[in-house]
């Protein structure tokens, strides 16, 4: 550990690359707007068994189109309108792998997507850590309550996201009750004066003269089909 | 030299040359996180994605909840941004090109690989068991005692989340309690004047 001391900033990272060099998890979420697609790429080595997770936090009815392609083009996974999935494999070929996230079916809504790929294990504390090497109790205990804390992070993400959702669900209800009742104030108001200059007709209303107009135009479609006949 | 080719060889997507990506990353306070990337250009004669020159870099943008700024800088082709959050909340990370010459495209993508640590995951435990002088034991208990530190600020943020999400519930039930309650009055008060209107119009007309 001595090396580390005083180090400069490029032989840190490169450290920091040794501790990652085991294998990437990547965990995003971006915005994809409709009619859009977005893909994402990574080079994976054969063998690496990798998970590919992702959630729709908001937006329409919460679904999108995703996609998995091996390096040759073939489509590994492929689900449509899909809420939330969790896909495992292990690659069978070295290469880049693509996934793809489409929005394409919807014409207005934008949607919010999260997704996490897993590639192979997590870089374990000490770089030069032999699989082989025993480990005492005590490292070995610490190292299971290390794995169950990270699923209780796992769960948190998606109670986060499962949360996030209900809340813009919520939060939209919430304008649209509003703007609801401003509207329909508005509108039986409106329609229950009588039109300007016709104050002095009693029972005149907008109201009224909407429903004359449609009896005129149904009795003159009434009074029409006979005459064709 | 294999391992700083490797350098950030984590997940990448193609950028447009106007385009703006943004990600969002939802986070309690306190929190800190590392974003690194690579971008590559596309060489039409080499038909393949080489390191990109000097004078393209990216411009990263990165938002608050309160769609404040708190940094926003231009790096070179490769780089590595660091934020800590002040307030819960949503923040954005935007990256942008800042290409001025369109030639440099060349009618073709940018290739960004990207990595973004949050939390825990940005702890450098080399750095931290050499600065307290840790023996392995410690530094794995240590990095325990990290990641229930993030269980924790992520639980009380949730707490303030499930908190707002209760305030918006119960202000639509008020609100549709209220609307119920107007729509009914409203019904009978214009009921009320027009059969007074129509009343008066008769008694006008001598039929009643």
């Amino acid at each position: 550990m001595e090396w580390l001391r005083g180090c400069s900033g490029r032989l840190l990272v490169l450290v920091q690359v040794l501790l990652w060099g085991w294998a990437r998890g990547s965990e995003l979420t971006f915005e994809l707007p409709d009619n859009a697609k977005q893909c994402f790429y990574e080079d994976i080595t054969i063998g690496t068994k990798c998970t590919l997770e992702f959630q729709v936090v908001t937006g329409g009815h919460y679904d999108v189109d995703c996609r998995l392609e091996d390096p040759d083009g073939t489509v590994m996974y492929k689900e449509m309108k899909k809420q939330y999935d969790s896909f495992t494999f292990t690659a069978a070929k070295n290469g880049t792998y693509k996934f793809c996230f489409s929005n394409e079916f919807s014409t207005f809504t934008h949607k919010t997507v999260y997704f996490d790929f897993q590639v192979g294990e997590d870089p374990p504390l000490f770089p030069n850590e032999n699989r082989v090497t025993a480990l005492t109790q005590m490292e070995s205990a610490c190292v299971s309550i290390h794995e169950a804390l990270k699923s209780v992070i796992d769960y948190q993400t998606h109670f986060r996201l499962r949360e996030a959702q209900g809340r813009s669900r919520a939060e939209d209800l919430n304008t649209r009750v509003a703007f609801w009742s401003i509207g329909e104030a508005f509108i039986l108001l409106v329609e229950n004066r009588p039109p300007l200059g016709f104050s002095s007709i009693p029972g005149l209303t907008y109201f009224a003269l909407s429903i004359q107009m449609l009896l005129k135009t149904l009795m003159k479609q009434a009074r029409g089909t006979p005459a064709e006949g | 030299m294999e391992t700083l080719l490797n350098l950030v060889s984590a997940l990448y997507f193609h950028i447009g040359e106007t385009e703006k990506k943004c990600f969002i990353e939802e986070i309690p306070d306190e929190t800190m996180i590392i974003g690194n990337y690579r971008t590559q250009l596309y060489d039409k004669q080499k038909e393949e994605y080489l390191p990109a020159t000097q004078g393209l870099g990216m411009f990263v943008e990165v938002k608050d909840p309160d769609e404040k700024v708190i940094l926003s800088r231009q790096y070179g082709s490769e780089g590595r941004f660091t934020f800590t959050s002040h307030t819960p909340g949503e923040h954005q990370i935007c990256l942008h090109s800042n290409s001025s010459k369109f030639s440099l495209f060349a009618g073709g993508m940018l290739r960004v690989h990207l990595d973004i640590q949050v939390g825990e995951h940005t702890n450098n435990y080399a750095e931290i068991a050499a600065k307290d002088k840790l023996t392995e034991l410690q530094l794995r208990v240590r990095q325990l005692v990290e990641q229930v530190d993030q269980i924790q600020k992520e639980q009380n943020y949730q707490r303030y989340r499930e908190e707002r999400f209760r305030q918006t519930s119960e202000s639509t039930n008020q609100r549709v309690l209220w609307w119920s309650i107007v729509q009914t009055l409203i019904l009978v008060a214009i009921g009320f004047w027009q059969m007074r209107h129509l009343k008066s119009f008769f008694e006008a007309k001598k039929l009643v």
